[in-house]
C-alpha cells in the first residue's frame, strides 16, 4: 500500500460520506466537501513532477489475486502522471464550478457520488499497471459516465444519451477484454510493463493483429473516434459539468491513454501506424465538417472534441513510426516529434475545451439557451465573452494562445510523415498534411461561429427566457483559470515541456527518452512552411466564414446514408425486430414442434457422430438362439402397430394392456421371476387408471376424438428415424464385451447377505439406497396424486361445475 | 434372438415416439408407457440374453441369468409407474379444468 494507491481510492471512499454530509449539512452546499479530495489528490501527485523531471519512475504493487497474476499495481511514468494531473485538476475546477447546480432544486448527493466514482476510476485507468485492473477501472468510467449522463433521468433524451454511450463503450470494453486476454496468452503476464519489454514477441505472434484490432476497438469507442463518435454528441444531455468534466478533457481521452499507453508494445508495426494515422485524420475532418453545421452550442462542442481527439489520435500514429527507426537514429526525432505534438495538444486541449464548455454552461445558465439562433449580442458578459474569445481562438490554432503552437507542431509532424520512406508512405503520404490542413480550416470556421453566433451579432432578450447578465465569481473562477493556462502555456510552453512533455513522450517512445533533451518548445520557428499554412488556414477560413450563409445549404445535401446515428437507429431496431421474428418462428407454442427439435437433434447429434466415429460392427457371435416358444412375442409387434394406427382410444389402451402382458411373459421367458410379477401388477393398475381417464372424458368433445387422428408423415418419419437410431444401438451393443460382467459377485448372495433370491439382495442389501429413493419417489408422486385431486386454489364457478 | 429383440425395442420406440408427437393428451402418456417398455427390454437386451437358470441360489445351476440388469428393471418399473400415475391424474385434471385433451389447444396465452 502506497500513497499513490490512496489517492486512487480516495474518491471512491469519500463517495460513500457523502450522502452522509448531505442529509447532515443541509445548509452547506455538498460541493465544497468534495473540493477537499481532488485538491490533495492533485497536491499529492504533483510531488512527483521532479522526479519525473529527472527521467525517474515509480511502481507500487499491492496483492490482489496473486495467484492469477492479477495485482493492483500502480505505475507512475510521464504519461500516467500527467492524465492523472488533469483529472485532479480539471476535477477539482469541476467541483468548484459547483454554482451552475442548484442546491435547492438538485439531488447534489447524487451527483457527487457519481462524480468521485468517475474521478477515482479514472485515475486508476491511468495509473494502474495491471491489465485486468486497468479493465476494471475502464468499466467503472462506462458505468459512472452513463449514470452522469442520465444525471436528469426524467428526460427521455438524457436516457437515450445515456443508453446510447453505455452500448458503444461497453461494447468497446468487452473488445479490449478479449484484446488483454489474447495478450496474455501470448506474452503470459498481465503487466503492462512487461508486455512492452516483449513486444518483439508480440508483434510476432499470430493472434497479433486481432489482439491489436480488439485493443484498438476499445480505444476508439471510448475516444469516440468515427465511426464510434456518434455517442458522444448524444451524451451532451448531462450536465454542463459533466460535459466539460468527461466528455472533453477526461474521460474521452482514455482512449487515447490506451493508444499511447500501447505504442511500445505494438506500434513500430505498419498496422498500427497505418490504423491509427488514418482512423484519426478521418475523425479529424469529419467532426469538424460536422462541427460546423450545429446550432446548438454544446453539439458544436461536442463535435470539435471530437475532431480534435482525432487530430492527437492520427498524431499518436504518425509518432509510432518513430519506433521503427533504431535508438539515436535521425528518425526518431522527426517521428517522435509528432508524439511531443500529440501530449502537448492533448493538455492545451483539456484546458480551452474545459473552459469553453464551463462558458457555454455559464451562457446557458444566464439565457435558457444555448441554441445560438436566439443568441446573440452577449457582449454584456464580458468575462464569459473574453474567456470564449480565449478558447475558441485557441482551439482555431491562432497566437498567442497554446492551441497555435500545438497547431503548428501538429502541421510539422504532418509533414514529416508525408516524408517517410517506410510503411509505402511515398505513395500517400502527400494526403496527410492536406487533409489535416483543410480540417484546420473548419476548425478555424466552427470557433469564429462559436464566438460570433453567441457573443456578437443583435441582442435579442425577447426570444431569451431570462434576462442575461454576468455569472457569479464562483461559476466564472474555474474557467478564467483554465483561461489563464492557456495564455500561460503559450508565453512559457517550455515549463509544461520539461515537467510534462518530455517524460510522456518518453514514456511512449522509450527509444526517444533523451532525444528532446536540448529541444525548446517555441511559438516562433520563423518563416516555416507551418506558418504559412496557418496563414492560409486564416484567410480562407475567413473568406468562408464570411460566405457562411451561401455555402451552409450544403449540408442539407448531405445523402441520408451518411447519417451515422440513422445506421444505429436502425441496426438496434433491426436487431429488436430479427430476434423477434426468430422466436415467433421457432417458439411456435406447439409441444410436438418443441418435440420434433428435440428428436430431430436426437437423431443429428447421436445418429451423425454415430456414423462419423465408429465403424458399425454387428456381432454375430455369443447370441442366444430363438426358440419357438419365443416367437408368440412376435404379438408384442402386432399390438404396438395396433397402437400406433388405431382412431379407437379403447382400442389403444386395450393394446397397451395387452403390450405389457406380453412384456411380462417375456420376463419369464428370460428367467426374471420378480420382473414377471411387478410388471403384471403394474400393468393391472395402469391399465385400470387409463380406463378412468378414458372414462372421464368430457362429453363434449368425445365426437371428434372418436375419430382418432390423421396419420401424420412426418412425425412417423422421425419416429421411425429415433427407432432406428435405437435398434442400430441395441444392435452394435450386443455381444460386445470389453470386460466381463461383476454380476458373478451377487452369486454367492446367500452368504452374503443370507438371501436365496439375488435380485432381492441386490435391491434390499447390496444396492439399498437405490429401492429407498424410489420408496421416496412413489411416496411423492402418490402425495402429487392427492394434491392434485384435492387441492382447489380457484375458487370454481357453479355453472363450470358440470363440465 | 438379441438381433430380433434389437427390432422389436425399434419398433416399440417408434411406435412410443409417435404417439407423443400427437394431440391427444391421453395417446402421448400412452407413448411414454410404449417408450418406457422398450427402455425396459433394451436394458435387458443389452446385458445378454444367454441361457441360464432364474438368479435365485435355491436352484443349482452352473450359469444363472445376470441379476443386476434385473434389478435395475424393477427400480425402473416402479418409477416409470410413478410418474405415469402421476401423469394420468394431471392429464384427468386438465380434463376436468379445462374441458380439452388437445395439445393444439393446450397453448398457454399467445402474448406472453
Amino acid at each position: 500500500m502506497s500513497w499513490v494507491h490512496l489517492m486512487i481510492v480516495l474518491p471512491l471512499l469519500f463517495a460513500v460520506f457523502i450522502p452522509l454530509l448531505y442529509k447532515a449539512f443541509p445548509r452547506i452546499h455538498t460541493g465544497w466537501f468534495v473540493l477537499v479530495v481532488p485538491v490533495v489528490i492533485f497536491g499529492y501527485l504533483a510531488t512527483y513532477l521532479p522526479m519525473l523531471a529527472n527521467g525517474e519512475t515509480a511502481m507500487y504493487e499491492i496483492p490482489w489475486i496473486p495467484y492469477l497474476d492479477i495485482n493492483f499495481a500502480v505505475f507512475v511514468d510521464g504519461l500516467g502522471l500527467i492524465f492523472a494531473l488533469i483529472i485532479s485538476g480539471i476535477g477539482a475546477l469541476v467541483v468548484i464550478y459547483i454554482y451552475y447546480l442548484s442546491k435547492a432544486r438538485e439531488a447534489l448527493h447524487n451527483f457527487y457520488v457519481y462524480l468521485m466514482m468517475f474521478m477515482g476510476a479514472m485515475l486508476g485507468v491511468v495509473l494502474s499497471d495491471n491489465m485486468i485492473v486497468l479493465y476494471l477501472f475502464w468499466e467503472l468510467t462506462s458505468i459512472s459516465s452513463f449514470l452522469l449522463i442520465a444525471y436528469w433521468y426524467q428526460r427521455k433524451q438524457s436516457r437515450f444519451g445515456a443508453q446510447k454511450a453505455m452500448l458503444i463503450t461497453v461494447l468497446g470494453g468487452f473488445a479490449m477484454l478479449a484484446s488483454i486476454i489474447m495478450i496474455h496468452n501470448i506474452t503470459g503476464t498481465f503487466s503492462i510493463r512487461e508486455v512492452i519489454a516483449q513486444s518483439d514477441l508480440l508483434v510476432q505472434h499470430d493472434l497479433f493483429l486481432p489482439a491489436m484490432l480488439l485493443l484498438l476497438l476499445g480505444a476508439f469507442t471510448k475516444s469516440a473516434q468515427f465511426p464510434f463518435h456518434i455517442w458522444l454528441p448524444d451524451a451532451m444531455e448531462a450536465p454542463t459539468p459533466i460535459s466539460a468534466y468527461l466528455h472533453s478533457a477526461t474521460m474521452v481521452k482514455a482512449g487515447i491513454y490506451l493508444v499511447a499507453r500501447f505504442t511500445p508494445a505494438f506500434g513500430g508495426t505498419p498496422e498500427w501506424f497505418w490504423i491509427v494515422t488514418f482512423v484519426g485524420l478521418f475523425t479529424l475532418i469529419w467532426g469538424s465538417l460536422n462541427a460546423v453545421k450545429q446550432r446548438d452550442l454544446k453539439a458544436l462542442l461536442a463535435f470539435s472534441t471530437i475532431s480534435q481527439l482525432g487530430l492527437i489520435m492520427s498524431l499518436l500514429g504518425m509518432g509510432s513510426a518513430a519506433l521503427y527507426f533504431n535508438p539515436g537514429d535521425q528518425g526518431v526525432q522527426l517521428h517522435a516529434y509528432a508524439v511531443l505534438a500529440a501530449v502537448f495538444h492533448l493538455i492545451n486541449h483539456s484546458t480551452f475545451k474545459g473552459s469553453l464548455f464551463m462558458v457555454v454552461g455559464i451562457v446557458d445558465h444566464e439565457t435558457g439557451t444555448r441554441d445560438m439562433r436566439k443568441l446573440g449580442g452577449l457582449t454584456i458578459m464580458p468575462v464569459s465573452f473574453t474567456l470564449a474569445v480565449i478558447g475558441s481562438l485557441s482551439m482555431a490554432g491562432l497566437p498567442p494562445f497554446n492551441g497555435f503552437i500545438s497547431k503548428e507542431m501538429f502541421f510539422t509532424g504532418t509533414l514529416n510523415a508525408a516524408n517517410l520512406d517506410i510503411f509505402n508512405m511515398a505513395t500517400y503520404g502527400a494526403i496527410i498534411p492536406i487533409v489535416a490542413w483543410i480540417a484546420s480550416v473548419f476548425t478555424f470556421i466552427y470557433s469564429i461561429i462559436l464566438v460570433y453566433k453567441t457573443f456578437l451579432g443583435k441582442y435579442q432578450p425577447e426570444r431569451l427566457e431570462k434576462k442575461a447578465h454576468e455569472a457569479p465569481l464562483g461559476m466564472l473562477i474555474p474557467p478564467s483559470i483554465l483561461g489563464f493556462l492557456v495564455l500561460a502555456i503559450f508565453f512559457f510552453p517550455n515549463v509544461i515541456g520539461d515537467y510534462a512533455l518530455k517524460p510522456m513522450v518518453a514514456s511512449i517512445i522509450p527509444s526517444a527518452a533523451g532525444v528532446f533533451d536540448d529541444y525548446t518548445i517555441s511559438w516562433w520557428h520563423g518563416f516555416v512552411p507551418e506558418l504559412f499554412m496557418t496563414m492560409a488556414v486564416v484567410a480562407l477560413g475567413l473568406i468562408l466564414f464570411a460566405t457562411l450563409n451561401r455555402w451552409i445549404g450544403l449540408y442539407n445535401h448531405m445523402p441520408q446514408w451518411m447519417h451515422l446515428n440513422n445506421w444505429f437507429k436502425h441496426g438496434l431496431s433491426g436487431m429488436e425486430r430479427g430476434s423477434h421474428k426468430v422466436i415467433d418462428w421457432h417458439m411456435t407454442g406447439y409441444i410436438r414442434d418443441y418435440l420434433m427439435y428435440i428428436f430431430i437433434t436426437i437423431i443429428l447429434i447421436v445418429g451423425g457422430s454415430y456414423f462419423m466415429l465408429t465403424d458399425f460392427t454387428l456381432y454375430t457371435d455369443n447370441l442366444a438362439s430363438i426358440n419357438l416358444f419365443e416367437i408368440v412375442l412376435l404379438v408384442l409387434l402386432g399390438s404396438t402397430v395396433l397402437v400406433m394406427a388405431t382412431r379407437s382410444r379403447l382400442t389403444a389402451v386395450v393394446s397397451v394392456g395387452v403390450l405389457g402382458y406380453v412384456v411380462a411373459l417375456f420376463f419369464i421367458i428370460l428367467r426374471a421371476p420378480d420382473l414377471a410379477l411387478t410388471q403384471l401388477a403394474i400393468e393391472t393398475v395402469s391399465v385400470a387408471l387409463y380406463l378412468l381417464c378414458f372414462y372421464h372424458l368430457p362429453k363434449l368433445k368425445s365426437r371428434s376424438e372418436e375419430e382418432g387422428e390423421k396419420f401424420k408423415v412426418s412425425n412417423f418419419i422421425v419416429a421411425l428415424g429415433v427407432g432406428s437410431l435405437v435398434t442400430l444401438l441395441a444392435l452394435s451393443v450386443n455381444g460386445y464385451n470389453l470386460f466381463e460382467p461383476i454380476s458373478t459377485y451377487y452369486g454367492d448372495s446367500y452368504d452374503l447377505a443370507g438371501a436365496a433370491n439375488m435380485v432381492n439382495a441386490i435391491l434390499a442389501d447390496f444396492r439399498g439406497f437405490d429401492t429407498f429413493l424410489e420408496i421416496v419417489v412413489v411416496a411423492i408422486a402418490g402425495l402429487g396424486v392427492y394434491a392434485l385431486v384435492r387441492l382447489r386454489l380457484e375458487k370454481r364457478r357453479g355453472t363450470d361445475e358440470s363440465q | 434372438m438379441e438381433i430380433l429383440m434389437s427390432i422389436l425395442i425399434g419398433v416399440l420406440v417408434t411406435a412410443g415416439t409417435y404417439l407423443v408427437m400427437s394431440r391427444s393428451l391421453l395417446r402421448i402418456i400412452l407413448g411414454t408407457a410404449v417408450i418406457g417398455h422398450g427402455a425396459l427390454l433394451l436394458l435387458l437386451t443389452t446385458a445378454g440374453l444367454k441361457e441360464g437358470a432364474p438368479p435365485i441360489t435355491n436352484i443349482e445351476a452352473l450359469v444363472y441369468a445376470d441379476p443386476l440388469p434385473q434389478a435395475l428393471i424393477l427400480t425402473a418399473i416402479v418409477i416409470n409407474f410413478a410418474t405415469t400415475g402421476f401423469f394420468l391424474v394431471l392429464a384427468y385434471r386438465a380434463y376436468k379444468e379445462l374441458g380439452t385433451d388437445d395439445m393444439d389447444k393446450l397453448r398457454g396465452i399467445d402474448d406472453e
